[in-house]
């Protein structure tokens, strides 16, 4: 039979109010054939850690707008190290200037997709990162 | 965990959830979630979502209305896609209400999508079927239609709080009357309520546990018990015929038998059966999946 499908969290943390681009990339996944869990807006990190812990997924893909990225990302990493999600690839997404995405990089984020990223681009490069980790 | 028969059965009462996209199955979850907790017990939600018929991937919403729940350790939630299973329910949704029940969760909540089909496995891997319609007299002939109604042990009419309820209630109620019972089965009762307001969910909660103790008083627990191993395994038989039969290239030893069918000197009937017996040899001879 066909495998599992590849199980990617989105979640929009932050207080900015916009879900659009967020539903997009949810829906980019969905006809790529994935199981896309989404949560809506305005989670915390602890929410989405917890809800991605319980859902099982292969990526937790976080999206913000809100510029708060550098307290925000860190949270979520350390409550995903904490949780023992270890082998769950974290993706950052949104608008994010340049020059955080090498720190993002380094806090352990698989990837920073920045808001002009194309949708194959994103379906590419969830398929690229979740086939390169190590088997479970 | 626990395979086939040496698996612990802890007792969680195991509710199903169904009604019309959008009649308000995921809010009522996360308010009898609520009420649950309040009363002590551990709740575990399975929310199935359709699975896209086009790409086989699926966006699975549900939590979004369940979302505060997520930070209290006493609730799980599991999102899954129906991936096509025929029937709608995920195979998995099955083995998941057994890991739940194993995990000694006290109340187990199965939501699923649609109408029709889906209801019925719900029925059967469930203890208590609660269906959840709303106001407005469409969606009511809408479900009478796909026999859902028949289903029911409870039945919620959400969004009490809209115009219209108090019709729909005694509509429903006038409708149940019509279906003959014997003097000791359980009536469903019709309840009014308002998942997003919180409104009339500890009555459901009370119908819900005295379904239960009329299920352990009568027996029909046990006879239900039955039922859901009996569906579970005919359904694993039908995933592995299909999978033996329709699998890729599974057809391509078979073709030429399907050829004598067009050229009319098979029946389609007999041809399936030769396709059949020829499956039962190639599922013989190979390991069989749990
Ligand atoms: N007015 C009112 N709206 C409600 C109530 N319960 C749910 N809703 C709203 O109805 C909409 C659908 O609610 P959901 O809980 O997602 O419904 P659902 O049946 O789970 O939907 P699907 O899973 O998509 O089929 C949301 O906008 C809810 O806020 C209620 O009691 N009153
Ligand atoms: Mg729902």
């Amino acid at each position: 039979m066909t495998p599992d499908p590849i199980r990617v969290l989105v979640a929009k943390v932050g207080l900015d109010g916009h879900d659009r681009g967020a539903k997009v990339v949810a829906r980019c996944l969905r006809d790529a054939g994935m199981d896309v869990v989404y949560t809506g807006l305005h989670r915390t990190p602890e929410e989405v850690v917890a809800a991605a812990i319980q859902e099982d997924v292969d990526v937790l893909g976080v999206s913000l707008l809100s510029g708060a990225h550098l307290t925000l990302i860190p949270k979520i990493v350390e409550l995903m190290r904490e949780a023992g999600a270890g082998d769950m690839l974290l993706i950052v997404g949104g608008v994010i200037p340049d020059e955080d995405v090498p720190a993002l990089r380094a806090l352990g984020a698989a990837d920073v997709l920045l808001q002009d990223s194309p949708p194959e681009t994103i379906v590419h490069r969830v398929r690229e990162l979740v086939a390169a980790r190590q088997p479970r | 965990m626990g395979g086939a028969g040496g698996r612990p059965r802890r007792g969680a009462h195991v509710v199903g959830l169904t009604g019309a996209p959008g009649s308000g199955k995921s809010t009522l979850a996360r308010a009898l979630a609520r009420v649950a907790r309040a009363r002590g017990r551990t709740v575990g939600v399975i929310a199935v979502d359709p699975s896209s018929p086009f790409s086989g991937g699926a966006i699975l919403g549900d939590r979004i209305r369940m979302n505060d729940l997520a930070l209290d350790p006493g609730v799980f939630i599991r999102s899954m896609a129906t991936r096509g299973a025929l029937g709608g329910l995920c195979r998995a949704a099955a083995d998941a209400v057994d890991l739940m029940d194993a995990a000694g969760f006290g109340l187990v909540l199965v939501e699923t999508v649609g109408v029709g089909q889906d209801e019925v496995d719900v029925m059967r891997l469930t203890h208590s079927v609660v269906v959840v319609s709303v106001p407005g007299l469409g969606d009511d002939i809408q479900a009478l239609k796909a026999g859902v109604l028949e289903i029911a042990d409870v039945h919620v009419v959400n969004k009490a709080d809209r115009e219209g309820a108090d019709r729909t209630l005694a509509e429903l109620r006038a409708m149940l009357t019509l279906v003959p019972a014997a003097a000791d089965a359980w009536m469903p009762p019709v309840l009014g309520a308002s998942a997003a307001r919180e409104e009339g969910i500890e009555a459901v909660a009370d119908a819900l546990d005295g379904h239960l103790a009329h299920l352990k008083t009568s027996g029909e627990l046990e006879r239900r018990r039955r039922t859901m191993v009996t569906a579970r395994v005919l359904r694993i038989v039908q995933d592995l015929v299909a999978e033996t039969l329709l699998g890729p290239g599974a057809l391509d030893a078979d073709r030429a038998q399907l050829e004598r069918v067009l050229r009319r000197e098979l029946t389609p009937h007999a041809c399936a059966r030769a396709l059949l017996g020829r499956a039962a040899e190639r599922g013989r001879s190979r390991d069989v999946r749990p």
